[in-house]
């Protein structure tokens, strides 16, 4: 079984940082797993995406045509890839940032006011992390454990404060589902 | 890093650790989309190797007369750059053929012809597979599709260039340079043979030289015999590629890199309703598999060539198969990368037609 997730938002919101935290904790699980980013001329501001795919078999395209979960952290992205999540797929939507519903009747629908909860913890960078953590409840695809065994490694060199800010913004994600 | 540990790299660390991990010394290049993250990898890995040089070239025809330089001494060195920075490359690559001097070059290809863009695309299959430059010569060319192929073809690319002094062209595009997949790395390699032909200053022994510039037709057409035999035997001994799901195919795609990954996605889901479709990947792309492809044609009756180009690798196909079998060419250019949804559909169209008129 392999399952594929886009994640996609504005450039700058740690995008890519959350595929690819995803990404090490199914590493870290056997799992096997693609990341594939967008490429373009990106730059900050503009809009980032990436497919990351989860299995327990041979993943033969990092590329998703339906994918089982579309995580939207602006506007632009759910217009750009509500058309292709697949019929009962998952969809988690920022509300802070997208004040409109899916017109999809189809899949199920997950809202979180990520960027608010951000502020309210102290910093709105880590809305990814708040995002990451509700991913991980909704899609089961690795353990949220192994994820702060990823985000501990990232970010202890960086800064103990940051790590921590980051796995309290993980684990409120995470329960907010619960 | 441990031994035998898994690492999620990015491809354009993957096939900088490989090079350096296979001895490589020397990288000269100059910069260009969509494959500057390989520079950028091998500037910031080399800074702490001893012993080893890094250099951006104030050209690509500056690059790859380092290249050049740096091979006539005997040492391990690549050079990466994408289509048109290629294109820039071609007298050097001549040359580097002419003289049998072993070297690796990536080419993380873009859409074209001419400054193109900067998307996925597979349309220098020809320069890449038929010399390149002029003259008459071959590159040995790898195409990997995973990106742990992607470790051990680049690992293997130093290997092959020494074994044959020849120049070897590993081609990729730009998802395969910006995606993410856990790789093994191989050892680094120590103690590698001295070449006794390399010119290195020693000051002992007879003179060595190595040179392009053959004025006697006769010596021209004996250097020349000597390449082509060399050919030969590379077309004998180094064909590789990978068959799936094609024991009992009716119809078989043919394709090869980030092509073939989205192939396979495309055929597995025909499987699952029942089509009996397989897949045909080239890994060398020179010499090109006609064996392999031609041993499929004794049960299949039809292939279809996924490229992403308009018909470059399909008369590699064509020319194996000699009439055996139908060749169908889907080209995708530009830099358009379908997905494994859209491709299905293609393929079963032309399943569904074969069947009928069967």
């Amino acid at each position: 079984m392999i399952h594929k997730a886009i994640i996609a938002g504005f450039g700058g919101q740690g995008i890519l940082m959350m595929g690819v935290t995803l990404a090490n904790a199914a590493m870290r699980e056997d799992k096997q797993v693609t990341y594939l980013p967008t490429y373009g001329a990106e730059v900050r501001g503009g809009t980032a995406n990436c497919t990351v795919s989860v299995g327990d078999e041979e993943i033969a395209s990092p590329i998703a045509s339906n994918p089982d979960y579309l995580v939207v952290m602006n506007a632009p992205s759910l217009h750009k890839f509500q058309s292709i999540l697949r019929k009962g797929g998952h969809c988690l939507v920022n509300t802070s940032l997208v004040h409109e519903k899916s017109i999809r009747q189809d899949v199920k629908v997950y809202e979180i006011a990520a960027s608010e909860m951000a502020e309210e913890l102290g910093d709105l960078r880590a809305a990814n992390m708040i995002v990451l953590g509700s991913f991980l409840k909704i899609s089961s695809m690795v353990k949220p454990e192994t994820v702060l065994e990823i985000v501990d490694e990232t970010f202890r060199r960086k800064s103990p404060e940051v790590m921590e800010r980051n796995k309290e913004a993980l684990w409120a994600g995470y329960r907010f589902f619960e | 890093m441990k031994k035998n540990e898994k690492v999620l790299l990015r491809g354009s660390e993957a096939i900088g650790e490989a090079a350096l991990r296979a001895g490589c010394r020397c990288y000269f290049g100059y910069p260009i989309t969509p494959q500057n993250e390989l520079p950028e990898y091998m500037a910031r890995r080399m800074a702490e190797l001893p012993g080893t040089v890094f250099l951006q070239s104030e050209s690509e025809l500056a690059g790859i007369n380092m290249v050049y330089g740096a091979s006539a001494t005997g040492t391990r060195v690549m050079t990466s750059s994408s289509s048109p920075g290629v294109s820039l490359m071609q007298e050097g690559i001549s040359y580097l053929a002419a003289c049998e001097f072993p070297s690796v070059i990536v080419n993380i290809v873009r859409g074209g012809p001419g400054l193109g863009n900067i998307a996925p695309a597979q349309s220098d299959y020809f320069q890449a597979t038929r010399g390149g430059g002029h003259g008459d010569y071959r590159c040995i060319v790898l195409a990997p599709a995973y990106l742990q192929e992607a470790v051990d073809l680049t690992y293997r690319a130093f290997d092959l260039a020494d074994e044959y002094r020849i120049p070897v062209i590993l081609i990729g595009d730009g998802m395969m340079g910006q995606m993410m997949e856990p790789v093994v790395l191989p050892e680094f390699r120590k103690d590698l043979p001295a070449k006794e032909w390399a010119i290195t200053g020693a000051g002992k022994g007879p003179s060595r030289f190595v040179r392009s510039l053959l004025l006697d037709v006769h010596v021209e057409e004996a250097h020349n015999w000597k390449l082509y035999r060399k050919y030969q035997r590379i077309e004998r001994r180094e064909p590789q590629s990978e068959s799936y799901a094609t024991e009992d195919a009716d119809m078989v795609v043919v394709a090869y890199g980030t092509a073939a990954r989205i192939a396979k996605g495309a055929v597995r889901r025909l499987r699952d309703k029942g089509m009996k479709v397989g897949l045909f990947r080239p890994i060398t792309l020179w010499p090109f598999p006609s064996k392999a492809v031609a041993r499929l044609a004794e049960s299949v009756g039809k292939f279809l060539v996924f490229e992403m180009s308009m018909g470059q690798m399909v008369e590699d196909v064509k020319l194996a198969l000699n009439g055996k079998a139908e060749v169908e060419l889907y080209g995708r250019p530009g830099g358009v990368v379908v997905t494994p949804v859209e491709l299905s559909r293609i393929l079963s169209r032309r399943y569904n037609a074969m069947q009928h008129e069967a």
